[in-house]
């Protein structure tokens, strides 16, 4: 919901980015605040997901100008971690297997870590357990993907609903979601976006990568960005999904260039 | 390092060209004359120094192995005193003269104040009062008939037990450096159970009746007789550091029917420091018997220490049925190798064996895993199972697996599986895009790698293990 006065959870400016020598964002704006819930769309190769990485601080990834505010305090000085820390969650499009590692276990890390953090107590085993399990039953997950390792032969969508898991469990003030919706059948579509949906309040801000307008039917975007070339290239309402679902992204480029 | 350090490790002799049997120290150099001093001084008899001086004249026709995937100088055999024990370990007035390097780590691995001291050399009499405890062992273990006992002292009280079984599991001829220990071994530990006991507690060196230090060429041996049951461990968590440069010890399991030996190890000496320089080479022959039909012997270590260590802990499954079992995790950080595994030897039939094996490698260390399944012609029915999986830290180490399969029985069943993986970046940032950072991410990791080894051993050991995996690979990532 967009209220003029709130306060801005994230402020991108000019940002310019480069991995392995090649510079992929070349000056990214994007403002926002509290409460809101933000799309972006835009073609294969756009800089979706390089523009999650950099925020979140994927070593590979440079920033070679501009800045990020998240809640008015500078990220690109702090590590990866601090940043998850300071309340930045990272739902990632392909999220990665840890063999070895039960999920239990790496679930019960994350919150102790987050809550240590924002100085909150943190969860023995038995309390996590039915912490966790309850969380799972909003997102309809088998309690059985506790004990397997993390995301190791899960399918799209059970890593994609692992993601939204953490997210449930961290409660973060700024959750980017890099295309969560992809490889998610009807009913985990509806399920995840619930998840979303009930997540989302004043104090925080869920911007979501996707390339299908059908997402945005669960969850309502108060803004809708197209991204080409490593920047944002349009802003609009939800409608704009729409328009570009049924017209493509040339139009779009095309105007701009005009 | 500290001035108290160097005094813990600089353990003095002298050093002169004849030998003054009076005297602690037998001056450098190995000949049939330093064996019979040594023999001489111990007080043993007859048929022990045979059996030395046989070992010996075999040794002197044997040449050191090559063929480990190992690395280091020649070792010079004539610069090596071969007798300066019996000794007791220099005792610290205070904790204040311990090195503090060594109290951060006793610190990190949660080991009590009592046994701080006692680890790190400090007289203990008043707070801990370990006559009482060995005394309270010692009577426990009588009760069930149970023998627990330093090397030495079983030569002079079971001397019947110690000839009966001495070299009958490892022969002095067996390798170099068991013919070596055979030759010139000071002292170690001896353990006999009797029949249908199962011994009431773990079996620990920590508790080892004696407060002497074993020098470097230990000796261990231990009989398991009709149904009997022992768990004996091995080792100390916290780091030892030691001037003896080369450790060579030999360890025999002998089992009879029906009896099971659990022997497990963590083993984290002197490793060297980050450039190499300094630290053990742990070479060591380890090797069970299961004579008896339905007897079992299981190895568990746990290798984090030492320079080099080159270390087959085996088992010949000669009694039908019998089972061997070896499992293992190695780790080697900075410069350090190591060269391990296991060889189960199927001679009885329906004989089984499991392998499971775990290396990391991280820093520009070297892990490699050399395994060998033997099956005889009459081990009819046998079966094995292999598991080694490595796992590398960083872009510099380096990890091997040598596997060998002989099988003179068709019905033979072995299956072996092996893994090679990597600590990916992108799990790093996977964890660190979490709120977790590199160093926990990686003890998380491994710990899930060692799971399976790891719950073999008896719980605090395994505490204490774990806890020790994280500490020697801080700073190897990130
Ligand atoms: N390590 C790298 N080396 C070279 N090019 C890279 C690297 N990482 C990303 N790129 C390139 O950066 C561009 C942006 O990639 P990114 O993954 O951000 O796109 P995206 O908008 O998320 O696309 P998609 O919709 O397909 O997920 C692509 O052209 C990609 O090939
Ligand atoms: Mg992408």
């Amino acid at each position: 919901m967009i209220r003029a006065g709130a306060p801005v959870l994230l402020e991108v400016r000019d940002l310019r980015a480069k991995v392995s020598g090649i510079e992929i964002l070349k000056g990214m704006n994007l403002t926002i605040r509290a409460g809101e819930i933000h799309a972006i769309m835009g073609p294969n190769g756009s800089g979706k997901s390089t523009f999650a990485k950099v925020l979140s601080g994927h070593p590979d990834y440079t920033v070679t100008a501009g800045t990020t505010l998240l809640d008015g305090k500078s990220i690109f000085e702090l590590p990866p971690e601090e940043r998850a820390r300071a309340g930045l969650f990272l739902g990632f499009q392909y999220p990665v297997e840890i063999p070895g590692v039960a999920n239990a276990q790496f679930l019960r890390l994350t919150y102790n870590t987050i809550q240590g953090a924002h100085g909150k107590d943190e969860l023995d085993p038995l309390e996590f357990d039915d912490f966790v399990r309850e969380k799972m039953k909003l997102l309809e997950m088998d309690p059985a993907f506790l004990d397997r390792s993390v995301n190791e032969g899960f399918s799209g969508g059970e890593k994609k609903r692992n993601e939204i898991l953490q997210m449930a469990l961290l409660e973060p003030k700024l959750a980017f979601l890099d295309e969560t919706d992809s490889g998610l059948d009807i009913d985990a579509l509806r399920i995840v976006a619930g998840g979303v949906n009930t997540l989302a309040n004043a104090n925080n801000a869920v911007v979501l990568v996707t390339h299908y307008q059908r997402l945005l039917n669960y969850i309502i975007p108060d803004y809708v960005h197209v991204m080409e070339g490593g920047r944002i290239l349009k802003t609009g309402g939800k409608d704009l999904a729409l328009e570009l679902e049924s017209r493509g992204y040339d139009w779009v480029a095309a105007a701009v260039a005009s | 390092m500290s001035s108290a350090l160097q005094n813990l490790i600089d353990q003095p002799y002298k050093h002169g060209f004849h030998t003054d049997i009076a005297s602690d120290v037998v001056a450098k150099g190995l000949s049939e004359a330093v064996i019979r001093t040594i023999s001489a001084k111990k007080g043993e008899p007859e048929w022990l120094l045979a059996f030395r001086l046989e070992a010996y004249r075999h040794w002197l026709t044997m040449t050191e192995p090559a063929w480990p995937n190992v690395h280091y100088p020649k070792i010079d055999f004539q610069d090596i005193s071969y007798y300066s024990a019996p000794k007791t370990k220099k005792k610290l007035a205070s904790m204040n003269e311990v090195d503090p390097e060594l109290l951060r780590t006793f610190e990190k691995l949660g080991v009590p104040m009592h046994e701080q001291k006692a680890l790190a050399g400090v007289a203990v009499d008043v707070i801990f009062d370990s006559v009482s405890v060995t005394t309270t062992y010692k009577h426990k273990l009588a009760e069930v008939g149970v023998i627990f006992c330093s090397f030495s002292e079983a030569v002079k009280e079971h001397p019947d037990l110690v000839r009966k079984y001495l070299g009958t599991v490892v022969p002095t001829t067996d390798n170099f450096y068991a013919a070596l220990n055979s030759a010139v071994f000071t002292d170690g530990s001896f353990c006999y159970i009797p029949k249908g006991v199962r011994c009431p507690m773990e079996l620990s060196t920590y508790f080892r009746i004696n407060t002497q230090e074993s020098g470097q060429f230990e000796r261990t041996l231990i009989i398991a007789e009709d149904s009997s049951h022992v768990s004996y461990l091995e080792g100390c968590t916290a780091p030892q550091f030691d001037t003896n440069q080369l450790h060579a010890a030999v360890v025999e399991l002998v089992a009879l029917d029906n009896a099971e030996i659990k022997y497990s190890t963590v083993q984290n000496w002197y490793a060297g420091d980050a450039n190499g320089v300094g630290g053990i080479y742990n070479f060591v022959t380890k090797r069970g018997l299961c004579r008896g039909v339905n007897s079992k012997i299981s190895w568990t270590q746990v290798e984090t220490g030492s320079a080099i260590t080159w270390k087959y802990p085996s088992c010949i499954l000669q009694g039908d049925n019998s089972t061997g079992e070896f499992y293992s995790v190695a780790l080697t950080n900075h410069k350090q190798q190591a060269d391990t595994g296991t060889k189960m030897i199927h001679l009885g039939r329906n004989t089984r064996s499991r392998i499971v094996s775990k290396g990391i490698s991280a820093g520009h260390s070297s892990n490699s895993y050399r395994g060998l399944v033997q099956v005889g012609p009459r081990a009819e029915g046998a079966r094995n199972y292999s598991q080694c999986d490595s796992m590398l830290i960083g872009d510099r180490s380096a990890a091997h697996t040598f596997p060998y399969i002989r099988a003179q029985n068709s019905s033979a069943k072995i299956e072996h599986e092996a893994t090679t993986s990597k600590i990916g970046e992108d799990q790093l940032f996977y964890f660190a895009s979490r709120g977790i950072d590199a160093e926990q991410a990686v003890s998380m990791i491994i710990n899930g790698f060692v799971k399976d080894v790891f719950t073999q051993l008896p719980m605090e050991f395994a505490v204490e293990a774990s806890k020790l995996l994280g500490l020697k690979l801080e700073g190897s990532v990130g």
